[in-house]
């Protein structure tokens, strides 16, 4: 068995190296713990050896179920472990997302892994040092207020010579101790490594080619694998011709079923069947037409409806209003657009299986593989190894499902890679999403009554979405839908006194649905900053100082500010009508706070408008920040700036497109994103609080480009975009139907 | 069998003339800097330089290369002695998920090589305009071909 560490020594001198060791038994791994107990590491959540183990040489491993998707947790969650237990950071090695040997703290999602996961581990260090100190004590016979610690040796303050390491105190021995959630943090001024922009150890491997991703993992004796899926999403294999194949060296069908793939020694030769197969598959028609995407989404059935906020009576203010609105906003399909698709190897003998897979949810993929393996989950273990970024469930498990169960039906060690138009064809996406808002202002313009409602798909949230390899291959599983949280955020950031937010969840959704990204979060912010932004335009007020009439919030309030601020916000109302040329400037904003419960952010998008061929670029976009405490303000700033370079692409280009059997967009010429020429320029102030709580980062900024570049675009020539991406044959219908004001 | 220059060393490989290059680089050569994207030359991934020129690995045919110098990633440099483009994306931390950055090295490298004055922020954005990027680096990317150019001495 192969353990895959991240050493961060070496990292840290540049090397970049993946440190890989064998041993030959499961419970017989190469960490100190387990050869010294006998016993398998824990994992549990609530022990300390879960995540820490101090070992003889003075380094210390740390183990996260968190993995760096490309977004720097690969050096923030040690930092916050180095803060925490006064040790050099340079001393901590890392394992990520290997099922065997780190707790299970959730999938990579939803901007957690420092608020939930790197809370985690600096409590399980708290604990760990809250026990050293107390050993020390007894050690050096002094109490705890004369003790200091320094880069994992505890001292007498006034006798420095008067000294014991952790090494000598707990080196290669377990804890055997409970995470204490009260053992007492570092004061935050205390903090010398925590709020540095320490730069990432993957880097330098990554520019040079020494890093090892997933599509660079080999197994000895492996296969490479090519899937074929079918030219229609629900169609079944009728018949395989094989001999279609013969000349090409060492190819051969692997068949379950619907299942199909070909096999071969040589990645080439796989490639090359893959594409030289003959099979013939039953004919399906059952997607709905594209034309009629958001009627069909208005006719499906609803599940259910969940409401979001209630309070007041919004239908009676709004009846009773001096003016009143409604609009309606869509959101199209997207797809994740990894740059390198999917790829796992996978290892099946009997009732084990090793497997090796960029997923953001090892410990999940575990019971996925365990259905489709119909094995119990005990045997199989996940390692992660970094992939193209992913920025959600994108074809990483799914990829890893079909790698397992071709191992399985050839006996061999498999490697799959997917090839472009699996991963843009079969990925599973962001569902459409329509919001309908309407609101009543009084006669002065002020928000009386808010009411929304929103149509998206039912979500089973602790449930994974159906594999293809599972559907294919006719292996039972359950038929969960789960598109994220994206009912959050639904209820505006701001506290209006009569108000209501209802999301009905639809019983089914065109495409097999998975979160991408800000799922909901996103298209729910959008609608909401989009529509404020109408109200203050009828109100004809400025859209910062209308925002600012409901705002209450002092966190809120100041990143509002801060944003305005920085884009030198020129306070009067929108639509500006001084301009004319084809080239129309405007500036549009949007704040939020994420879930309405942490990270808080605005922004301003300045655009320029071509009328005549309506083509919008946005060429600048500012972002405030404030997610609490920031643990490393480098990796928040790539953060931010790929998120919203990512969403401005979104928000501007991506559709994803479909006939009524299968997807349509299968690469980057048909699903087009933002190229170079076409990215703003992001500047950002990052507003840091070191002494709360630190919150997520991967995704709360993308909430704003959608709503910010809606409004500059209203801002610039007075026209209201409703509907994402705003392509330029929109915004040419969009002025014929508004009248294009100059 | 075919006999292939690259970073320097001659190399036997026996693979079938219509392979891309791509493919017996990773998978007979074992080097992981140019990787699978597209496989049909949109995005840049695969990229090396063949006789200085920025190439497309993909969809370029092994029986096609002849006596043409291969220079990939690795062949530029090392983490410990980077090659000044390299150097530069390191110092501007010009990665996130890092899959498209050999694309944007050997770009970056093949654009730079060329001229001999520093180019203007439109020039590098015209460069690399037909390289995809997912994860949004774009800002720190044209951060690094600016320092890569001053690293280089281009003059203004
Ligand atoms: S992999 Fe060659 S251009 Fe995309
Ligand atoms: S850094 Fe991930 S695709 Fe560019």
């Amino acid at each position: 068995m192969a353990t895959i560490e991240t050493t961060r020594r070496e990292f840290l001198i540049g090397t970049g190296a993946l440190v890989v060791t064998f041993s030959l038994t499961p419970g017989r791994e190469p960490h100190a713990l387990a050869q010294t107990t006998g016993k398998a590491k824990p994992v549990a959540l609530d022990q300390v050896d879960s995540f820490l183990a101090v070992h003889k040489d003075g380094t210390v491993t740390m183990y996260t179920g968190k993995v760096d998707l490309g977004t720097g947790t690969r050096i923030a969650l040690p930092q916050m472990v180095a803060e925490e237990l006064d040790i050099a950071l340079d001393k901590i090695k890392l394992v990520e997302g290997d099922t065997a040997l780190t707790p299970d703290q959730g999938p990579t999602w939803g901007s957690l892994s420092i608020q939930i996961g790197g809370v985690q581990l600096r409590q399980a260090a708290a604990t760990a040092r809250q026990m050293l100190v107390q050993m020390a004590v007894q050690k050096l016979g002094m109490p705890s207020a004369d003790l200091a610690i320094k880069d994992g040796v505890i001292f007498v303050r006034a006798e420095p010579h008067r000294r014991v390491s952790y090494v000598e105190l707990i080196g290669d021995r377990s804890f055997d101790l409970k995470v204490d959630k009260d053992a007492p943090l570092k004061n935050p001024k205390d903090h010398t490594v925590v709020g540095q922009p320490v730069p990432r150890p993957d880097v330098p491997g990554k520019v040079t080619g020494t890093h090892t991703y997933m599509q660079d993992f080999r197994v000895p004796g492996m296969l490479h694998a090519r899937v074929i899926r079918p030219p229609a999403i629900g169609a079944t294999l009728e018949t395989v011709d094989e001999s279609s194949i013969k000349g090409i060296k060492g190819a051969r069908v692997v068949r379950q079923q619907s299942f199909l793939a070909v096999v071969a020694e040589s990645e080439w030769a796989a490639v090359k069947a893959a594409r030289q197969l003959k099979a013939t598959w039953s004919k399906w028609e059952g997607l709905p037409e594209m034309s009629k995407l958001w009627e069909h989404v208005r006719s499906t059935k609803v599940a259910k409806d969940d409401v979001a906020v209630d309070r007041g009576d919004p239908k009676k203010a709004i009846a009773g209003a001096a003016k009143t609105l409604k609009a309606t906003y869509d959101f199209a399909i997207h797809t994740h657009g990894s740059m390198g698709p999917a790829c796992a190897v996978a290892d099946v003998k009997g009732d084990t299986a090793e497997i090796w897979s960029p997923s953001q949810a090892s410990h999940w993929l575990r019971r996925e593989v365990a259905v489709v393996l119909q094995m119990d989950a005990k045997g199989i273990r996940i390692r992660y190894l970094d992939g193209a970024g992913c920025y959600g469930r994108n074809g990483h498990e799914d990829a890893t499902c079909d790698a397992a169960l071709i191992s399985k039906l050839t006996g061999k060690p498999v490697r799959v890679q997917w090839m472009r138009e699996d991963e843009h064809g079969w990925d599973p996406k962001g569902p459409p999403t329509l919001v309908e808002i309407s609101a009543g202002l009084d006669a002065q313009g002020n928000i009386v009554g808010w009411d929304s409602e929103l149509w998206v798909p039912q979500a089973d949230i602790t449930e994974w979405p159906r594999t293809l390899a599972a559907t294919f291959a006719g292996i039972p599983q359950k038929e969960a839908i789960n598109p994220g949280n994206i009912h959050r955020n639904l209820d505006p950031s701001y506290p209006f006194a009569n108000q209501k937010a209802v999301a009905h969840r639809l019983e089914s959704t065109p495409l097999r649905p998975s979160w991408i990204r800000t799922p909901g979060r996103m298209q729910n912010t959008y609608a909401n900053e989009v529509f404020i932004d109408e109200c203050a335009a009828v109100a004809g007020v400025d859209p910062v100082e209308y925002r600012l009439r409901y705002l209450t919030d002092p966190r809120g309030i100041a990143v509002l500010r801060a944003a305005a601020n920085m884009a030198k916000w020129e306070t009067r109302p929108s639509a500006r009508r001084d301009q004319s040329g084809p080239i129309a400037r405007g500036r549009g904003f949007a704040y939020v706070k994420y879930e309405n419960a942490r990270t808080y952010c605005a922004g301003v998008a300045e655009v320029e408008v071509n009328r005549q061929t309506g083509a919008i670029r946005c060429t600048r976009f500012y972002v405030a920040h404030d997610c609490g405490q920031i643990i490393n303000p480098d990796g928040v700033r790539a953060q931010i700036e790929g998120q919203v370079i990512q969403t401005v692409s979104r928000t501007l280009k991506e559709e994803l497109k479909w006939n009524r059997s299968r997807v349509t967009s299968v690469d980057w010429a048909s699903y087009p994103i933002l190229r170079f020429p076409e990215v703003p320029e992001v500047i950002m102030e990052l507003i840091n609080r070191p002494n709360d709580p630190p919150w997520g980062v991967g995704e709360p900024a993308a909430c704003l480009p959608p709503p910010a570049i809606s409004n500059a675009v209203f801002d610039a020539i007075g026209v209201r975009l409703r509907s994402v991406p705003f392509t330029p044959a929109k915004v040419v219908a969009a002025t014929k139907t508004t009248g294009a004001r100059a | 069998m075919a006999t292939l220059n690259v970073n320097g060393k001659p190399h036997q490989v026996d693979v079938e003339p219509d392979t891309p290059l791509l493919y017996v680089l990773r998978d007979n050569l074992g080097l992981h800097g140019p990787k699978f994207g597209c496989g049909l030359a949109q995005c840049g991934s695969c990229s090396v330089l063949i006789d200085g020129k920025a190439v497309r690995s993909c969809t370029y045919a092994v029986g096609k290369v002849g006596p043409g110098k291969i220079v990939t990633l690795e062949g530029l440099g090392t983490p410990q002695k980077p090659h000044p483009v390299q150097q530069a994306f390191i110092e501007e931390q010009a990665a996130q998920c890092g899959y498209c950055i050999n694309g944007m090295v050997i770009q970056t490298t093949a654009f730079l090589a060329a001229r001999q004055s520093n180019p203007s922020e439109r020039e590098i954005r015209q460069a690399l305009q037909n390289n995809l990027c997912r994860c949004g680096t774009h800002q720190r990317i044209i951060a690094a071909v600016k320092r890569a150019a001053a690293l280089m001495g281009k003059g203004a």
